[in-house]
């Protein structure tokens, strides 16, 4: 049993490397029963807070705003800044400068915000929600995450000041660099790039 | 719903607070790890009766390496590179970078879910990654900002360490993912996979598929022994040759996906912005880089005979060449690369030299197994500009000068 375990493993690895597509490999049954166990739809749910370019995984709720100034002042600006300009080792948020080009290839001492480096506004509700604030993170309700998006956003000039942002507006919303970023396509070689 | 404004000093006392009140409460207190050595050695040591075995060792109190410890809970600590020899990076000396601290995890409460589009959504304890087939595998491990120092601000008096002190070497243990891909049955529609740590940061990467059936694994062991929790225990994502940051530690969760989720990690941070006015995403592999550790600065050298030392590698496969100049680049010389040479892993490179007391300049260029040559300052900055982010792995350049002292230099 020991023996035809091992040549299982053994032909189970070789096909994993040799073959890329996972039809052959969902075909025959795990060979490891028993060894970990389904997972429970309230694991899935707790853990499952990805959101993506598309929207999905974005909750219901909404955010203005005017809430999320009122929120950002009470939870962000002690690390953020008043004006999300940035402090110490905390980045700045905030700003829209240069306002022409994306030459941060060229100068390190040039700024990358929400606004002017951020190619997707779905990010921002993803990694508000699961990292901020940094000594409470994960701890915002949608509401006040969608309403930090909308605050951000707006101040970032991406949306004006009366935008409501929910899972359906977020995702339409097209970033000014979201065309700057390219796909890394080397495979060594040669030639630098 | 509290509006209570929360000072900047209040966040970060009580980030601190909250962060070593955790540790002192679940870290094991070590017991005495000392041979009761004096400070001062006898005199003659083969006189007097040394000390009584120990449970776990101690070094030298002669040999006092450490890391670079920021104090907070964000950014890096760099390893001591230019004090180690040979290829394996001691465990406790493995350099550090996070994004919101250390986590303390208890491993009975650890769970690795694997779920999105799959057969079947399964949970993993510690014990489940353990009892699953295993591999060992010796590579590096980098931060993609390694060398940013001596890129921005080329000091003379910067060290091996704090220019390239972002990457390990070592020997990873754990279950290859592919196995456990195997286990929840992968639909064909999954074409990437989402990784995501349980540290407070929650740090999330998109990798494509290929990644897992290649020779990605789930390590739980470094060095012989489980991983430390500066490096991520009990279990964390381990992709040979790729960005560290991609190798989440406190892995939680691994989701099929099929399309990148763009998170902060791949998007706002981790892309390189070039001279030609875009942004290169998902620039995994780090490219081929050496480093002479010796001589380099601050050690000081004799005049005669110096074994000029350093380290290479690539997360593009082996290393087939590290050439050696002690003339500012006038001329090469092939160093002897210290075999077995492995993929994706640091290769120690020694070259002999007889220094003869006049100023020179040493440096290494590493050649990988596609060809790839370690470009020169210029050739860097053209293709990627002085303000680009990450992956720095230029030539680094140390002048020796006539009383042997050395500095750091960088050469166009």
């Amino acid at each position: 049993m020991r023996k035809r375990i091992a040549i299982a493993v053994v032909v189970l690895m070789a096909a994993a490397c040799r073959e890329h597509r996972s039809s052959t490999l969902t075909q025959a049954a795990p060979p490891f029963d028993g060894i970990g166990r389904r997972a429970t739809t309230a694991e899935v749910d707790s853990w499952n807070i990805d959101v993506n370019p598309t929207g999905a995984g974005l909750p219901a709720g909404s955010g203005t705003y005017a809430r999320g100034a009122a929120l950002f002042a009470s939870k962000c600006a002690a690390c953020h800044g008043t004006n999300g300009e940035g402090l110490a080792t905390f980045p700045q948020l905030i700003g829209r400068e240069p306002r022409s080009g994306f030459p941060f290839g060229q100068d390190y001492h040039l700024t990358k915000t929400i606004g002017n480096y951020w190619p997707y506004a779905t990010t921002l509700y993803d990694y508000v929600h699961r990292a901020m604030p940094l000594t409470a993170p994960g701890s915002l309700q949608a509401n006040d995450v969608y309403s930090l998006v909308a605050y951000l956003l707006a101040k970032n000039e991406i949306i004006d000041t009366t935008t409501v942002i929910d899972a359906a507006s977020l995702p339409r919303i097209r970033m000014p660099a979201r065309n700057r970023f390219v796909v890394d396509d080397r495979t060594g070689g040669r030639r630098f790039r | 719903m509290s509006e209570k404004r929360i000072s900047r000093r209040e966040l970060l006392a009580g980030a601190a607070t909250v962060a070593s009140a955790l540790a002192l409460e679940k870290l094991p207190v070590a017991e005495a790890q000392t041979t009761p050595v004096a400070l001062n050695a006898p005199s003659d040591p083969s006189a007097v009766p040394g000390g009584p075995t120990t449970p776990v060792s101690a070094r030298s109190p002669f040999e006092t390496p450490a890391r670079t410890p920021s104090g907070i809970i964000t950014g890096p600590a760099y390893s001591p590179i230019h004090e180690l020899t040979g290829t394996i990076t001691p465990s406790d000396l493995v350099f550090e970078r996070h994004h919101a601290g250390v986590a303390i995890i208890d491993p009975k409460r650890y769970k690795l879910l694997i779920h999105g589009l799959v057969d079947e959504a399964m949970v993993f304890s510690i014990d489940d990654l353990k009892r699953l087939p295993s591999v060992s595998r010796v590579h590096f491990l980098e931060c993609s900002g390694n060398g940013r120092n001596g890129y921005r601000d080329p000091k003379p008096d910067l060290t091996p360490q704090l220019i390239d002190g972002l990457t390990s070497n070592g020997e990873w243990t754990g279950v290859p993912l592919a196995v456990l891909l195997r286990e929840v049955g992968v639909k064909p529609s999954a074409t990437w996979f989402l990784a995501e740590g349980g540290d407070a940061s929650k740090l999330s990467r998109s990798i494509p598929i290929e990644k897992a059936w290649d020779d990605a694994m789930i390590a739980y062991a470094f060095n012989g022994e489980p991983l430390r929790p500066a490096n991520g225990y009990p279990a964390r994502l381990f992709l040979p040759g790729y960005e560290a940051n991609t190798c989440i530690k406190w892995l939680r969760r691994i989701k099929l996906i099929d399309q990148p989720n763009m998170s902060r990690d791949e998007t706002a941070k981790y892309t390189d912005p070039l001279p030609n006015g875009t942004a290169r995403q998902f620039s995994f592999v780090m490219d081929a880089k050496s480093i002479i550790t010796h001589p380099a600065h601050p050690a000081r050298i004799e005049r005669g005979w110096n074994e000029i030392r350093g380290i290479a590698w690539s997360g593009r496969g082996k290393i087939t060449r590290v050439d050696v100049s002690t003339d500012r680049g006038a001329t090469w010389n092939a160093a002897e690369l210290q075999t077995p040479v492995l993929s994706k892993a640091h290769t120690r490179f020694r070259l002999p030299w007889q220094w003869d007391g006049r100023q020179s300049t040493l440096m290494s260029r590493a050649v990988d197994e596609t060809g790839c040559i370690q470009p020169t300052y210029s050739s860097f900055v053209a293709a990627r500009g002085k303000g680009t982010d990450f992956h720095f792995n230029h030539i680094r350049s140390w002048t020796v000068r006539a009383d042997g002292t050395v500095s750091y230099e960088v050469v166009a």
